[in-house]
């Protein structure tokens, strides 16, 4: 019987090389990402300080994340059998980068601060956006991924 | 750069600890529900809170401020940050809703989010015992 990928150690260290990978474009991401408030702040000046707690980088690495994990695993999965080349791709990007590039710590950290020290309202919005986003994200990239599978096998 | 360099160090070692300890979970639960990431999600928000007080127990110590920084990212950003993941949590959710266990799929999504927010709110109270 052949090991399980999680006892391979060239499988671990692939998804640990995608870990990496995933995690520092997650931290540059979410560096980058306050950005998006800055018209918010410019709009509703009294807030500023408010919005400024949101943790959009977060947010947005996580809703991108789910989408592109949804898509990878639909159209992996449209494939056929998992040849060592797919669970290769599923393992290397799926949990490697991808699992790396999106968290659950920081969401569920910043979610108790907010709830804590900022305002509940706003960690309500907050949980919302990335539950709500995450899955309707989720279901569109396994939706393209099924679209693209039909228009290939048409040709 | 520094801080690059341990970000991409922490998320690498996060990332494979995830894949091993859910692999070994998922071989020990052949049932229904995603216990591996679920287990995953909820001992690295614990994490993140103990170590979101790290900085200020390291200043403590005499660690130059600089030096704490690093470190705290290393282990928050890096660690904490690529061992859990939303993005396979998201998918196996829908996949559990798709496969018509909607109950499932809804305790997954709702229960993990209160008690990852819970196991953080308890890391931080515990990091503060320390620090």
């Amino acid at each position: 019987m052949t090991r399980a990928p999680h006892r391979d150690w060239r499988y671990v260290g692939l998804v640990a090389l995608g870990g990496a990978g995933g995690s520092v474009a997650r931290y540059l991401l979410s560096i980058w990402a306050g950005v998006l408030l800055t018209p918010l702040t410019i709009l509703f000046p009294s807030t500023a300080e408010t919005v400024l707690w949101f943790p959009i980088g977060t947010l947005v690495v996580n809703v991108v994340g789910a989408l592109a994990l949804g898509y990878l695993l639909e159209a992996l999965s449209r494939r056929g059998r998992e040849t060592v080349r797919r669970r290769k791709i599923r393992l290397g990007i799926g949990t490697g980068v991808l699992g790396g590039f999106t968290t659950y710590s920081a969401l569920a950290l910043e979610t108790q601060r907010l709830l804590v020290d900022v305002s509940a309202w706003l960690a309500l919005l907050y949980v919302v956006l990335t539950l709500v986003g995450g899955t309707a994200a989720c279901l569109g990239g396994i939706a393209i991924a099924a679209r693209a599978d039909q228009r290939r096998k048409r040709r | 750069m520094i801080e690059l360099l341990v970000v991409a160090v922490g998320g690498g070692i996060g990332a494979a600890a995830r894949f091993v300890v859910d692999g070994e979970i998922r071989s020990r639960h052949s049932g229904g529900f995603p216990w591996g990431t679920f287990v995953v999600n909820v001992v690295g928000s614990f994490l993140i809170g103990v170590f979101s007080t790290l900085f200020f127990a390291l200043m403590r110590f005499g660690v130059s401020a600089d030096t704490a920084t690093v470190l705290q990212l290393a282990v928050t950003v890096g660690l904490c940050g690529g061992f859990t993941t939303f993005s396979t949590a998201t998918v196996e959710s829908v996949r559990l809703a798709q496969s018509g266990r909607m109950h499932l799929a809804v305790a997954n999504t709702l229960g993990t989010l209160m008690i990852t927010v819970t196991a953080a709110g308890l890391g931080v109270a515990v990091g503060r015992l320390f620090g």
